[in-house]
């Protein structure tokens, strides 16, 4: 088979951050493919267009299945399929492109989803703090940066005004 | 005033905590410049023409005298003097260095401030009515309002890496001082036919290359709906404003090509589903957060005061500047200053650090130590007995703060322009300092009387020149500074874009050019008619024709200016 790697050249990935902490991960994230090449073996995340046009197949075949959905998305495509998904990769193409925050608090406040939501893509420490406000609970960061270092993201703010997926209401209720 | 809670204060001091460490790992090369750049935007820091700016928040304009002894402090110790105060109610830094960007950052958060989200694609400073509290004609106090929306907006998680900048003002009187209708959401509080106040919503207003008025897209909002209604709206634009462009990535755009209705439909279904939610804004919070903005122990014998009534009299350039820089205010004998940072040699909005001194100092003297910015670049001391006016403007005049042309042609809003941004296409401050120059009579310009001059140095328009009286905004072509007129726009409750007068004019005829648009404003007014009056009434031909009379006009170069 041929995959094309974007953003993940140590793909598979080794290591990923999971609910705050390093994890080996089992997950192929498939970047982009070619439809008559065969899928390997394993957990696998494949893009939302190739579930589409493959459903059946995937869903049969015994293993894990993930997606893996960009901006251009809408949430509101995938949301009767959730309970085939244990994982959700949100990929953002450029840190800056904040799409995908509003997809993961859709995904988990509107749609209920439970599974693991990925940010994949260009994934830096500076922004795990947001993301893991919108319900984001694991993160492949990108490759050329310390893995390590990203964990203290999460404890550098410890203020929240808002609720979001890790915080019920507002802040003012505690005060 | 707002006090911060431990909560608020853990914020900022955290805050100050990562960017202290993302700047040291931007200096030792683990963060490239442009993963650096959103960080240090949020953080308020520019790299701009000469230097680093710092742009710090002030919250809906609103400065305790404390906070504005820091902004002097800081102006002396890490820039060069003084500090530039913006059309978002905001002080800007021309000249500090990155590396104490951190240590500044450090210093304000002492003092309750900082510099979050004055800048990047995130909701920035909520801007308010410059009298708001004390206005007259007010209908409810929008300060409260603001500091809720400001919580609300801090450190978004969803909403820090929106499309592009994003600007709420918030105004409670029924004359708008806040430019709300230029703004990517603009609230007025109204009350319905119940008595109940609330707010009528607009969106999609701005400036910038393509200047849009906003849209009214809701009547009245409830206000415990107020933020489930605000993030209805962003959570719209940030899913499905453009990112492809830059220059069409405001809400604006996005607000006009679907067309005002759709966008609203929009909001309103994403809004059926939150509306319930836990941001339903509770009373409690509400009267919380209104309880810091209660009014101060006013004298209550402050209107028996007969002094001022004889320095009135007596003192003629006294008089010009109470008519001209003292407005009116609820409490009986009290009033409002506005401290004029227009004096002629001065650039626009800018205070020296011994002028944020005295005026701090003023303020605790006279004004239950509060100050406010303005959206028009001037200060206010907000509650000055009439009986201390006459010791406040001797004060005031003695260190150039008391030049009596507020409101006045010389009252003049303007960018920083190419003397220090570095997306500046041409000069504005040697142009204010032009027409102060021309125009220096001062019974010229009292006869002249109310008129707005706003200028920016290039499309971005952060001085608002699309609504002012007469704009001017200066472009490039080909390495000379030229400058496009526009005429009749206004930013307040009649809201709209300037006409343009005609093609660019050269630098050396600006001040000439506005010197004639005056002269037919003069033949033409009827009684006292103030000059944005005379341009509806008569249009925008009769200046034309006088301007471009002679041979100043050169080509016009802002192709996509006309476009859209
Ligand atoms: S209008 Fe242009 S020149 Fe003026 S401050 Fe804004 S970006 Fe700079």
């Amino acid at each position: 088979m041929r995959v094309k790697r974007r953003y993940n050249q140590r793909w598979p990935a080794m290591r990923v951050i999971k609910d705050n902490r390093l994890i080996d991960d089992r997950w192929q994230r498939i970047a982009r493919m070619d439809d008559d090449h065969a899928l390997p073996a394993g957990d696998v995340i494949v893009p939302f267009h190739y579930w589409q046009a493959h459903r059946e197949a995937l869903l049969t075949r015994g293993s894990n299945i993930g997606v893996c959905i960009n901006g251009d998305i809408e949430t509101e495509e995938l949301a009767g399929d959730l309970d085939h998904f244990p994982l959700i990769a949100l990929e953002f193409p450029a840190f800056t492109d904040g799409r995908c925050y509003s997809h993961a608090r859709l995904l988990r406040d509107r749609y209920g989803y439970r599974g693991e939501l990925r940010a994949v893509g260009d994934v830096l420490r500076d922004q795990l703090f947001f993301m893991r406000r919108c319900g984001i609970d694991s993160f492949e960061l990108r490759n050329d940066k310390d893995i390590e270092d990203a964990l203290r993201a999460f404890s550098e703010i410890t203020v929240r005004y808002q609720a979001a997926a890790d915080t019920a209401g507002p802040l003012y209720r505690n005060r | 005033m707002y006090q911060y809670d431990k909560y608020d204060q853990t914020l900022v001091d955290e805050r100050v905590a990562q960017f202290r460490d993302q700047t040291r790992r931007f200096l030792a090369g683990e963060l490239s410049e442009d993963e650096f750049r959103p960080l240090r935007l949020m953080n308020g820091l520019y790299l701009q023409r000469y230097a680093p700016m710092l742009r710090v928040s002030i919250p809906y304009g609103l400065l305790s005298s404390t906070q504005l002894r820091m902004l002097a402090h800081i102006a002396r110790t890490y820039d060069k003097g003084s500090g530039h105060f913006s059309t978002r109610q905001n002080i800007q830094y021309n000249w500090p260095r990155l590396e104490d960007a951190p240590e500044i950052l450090a210093e304000l958060a002492t003092v309750q401030m900082h510099a979050i989200q004055t800048s990047g694609n995130c909701i920035r400073n909520i801007t308010s009515d410059q009298f708001a509290g004390i206005a007259r004609d007010e209908l409810e106090d929008p300060r409260p309002y603001c500091e809720i929306i400001r919580q609300w907006s801090t450190l978004h998680p969803e909403f820090s890496y929106l499309p592009r900048k994003f600007k709420i003002a918030v105004s409670g009187a029924s004359h708008d001082r806040a430019a709300v209708q230029v703004h990517d959401i603009g609230l007025y509080l109204v009350r319905n036919e119940q008595g109940e106040t609330g707010f009528r919503v607009l969106a999609g207003g701005g400036l910038g290359r393509t200047p849009y008025i906003g849209s009214q897209i809701r009547d009245f909002l409830e206000k415990q709906h107020l933020l489930s209604y605000l993030e209805a709206i962003v959570r719209i634009y940030n899913r499905y404003g453009r990112r492809d462009n830059k220059y069409k990535a405001r809400i604006k755009i996005l607000v006009h090509s679907l067309g005002a209705e759709k966008f609203r439909d929009k909001v309103e279904a994403e809004w059926a589903h939150i509306r319930d939610s836990s941001l339903l804004l509770e009373q409690k919070e509400i009267d919380r957060v209104r309880a810091f903005f209660t009014a101060p122990a006013y004298d209550p014998a402050a209107g028996m005061d007969t002094s001022f009534a004889d320095q009135y009299k007596t003192s003629p350039a006294f008089t010009t500047w109470v008519n001209r820089n003292v407005k009116g205010h609820k409490a009986a004998g009290y009033r409002a200053v506005v401290v004029s940072l227009k004096a002629p040699a001065n650039p626009p909005g800018d205070a020296s650090h011994k002028q944020m001194d005295v005026i701090a100092d003023l303020a605790d003297r006279y004004s239950h130590s509060e100050v406010i910015v303005t959206h028009d670049q001037n200060l206010v001391l907000p509650h000055v007995k009439q009986a201390d006016l006459y010791a406040v403007w001797q004060v005031l005049r003695e260190n150039e703060l008391a030049t009596p042309n507020i409101g006045l042609l010389t009252d003049i809003i303007c960018c920083p322009g190419l003397d220090y941004c570095s997306l500046a296409e041409a000069g504005s401050i040697p142009i204010a300092r032009e027409i102060n120059r021309r125009f220096d009579d001062l019974d010229y310009l009292h006869d002249i009387g109310d008129i707005k001059i706003k200028m920016s140095g290039c499309v971005n328009a952060c001085g608002h020149h699309h609504v002012g009286h007469i704009g001017i905004l200066g472009v490039d072509k080909k390495g000379r500074e030229v400058y496009q007129l526009t005429l009749g726009g206004s930013a307040e409750n009649d809201a709209c874009i300037g006409d343009r007068l005609g093609p660019a004019i050269d630098k050396d005829d600006v001040v000439d050019a506005i010197g004639k648009i005056l002269d037919v404003y003069v033949e033409y007014r009827q009684e006292a008619e103030r000059f944005i009056d005379t341009y509806r009434r008569i249009g925008i031909e009769p200046f034309k024709e006088r301007v471009y009379a002679s041979k100043t006009a050169v080509q016009p170069k802002v192709a996509s200016y006309a476009g859209h």
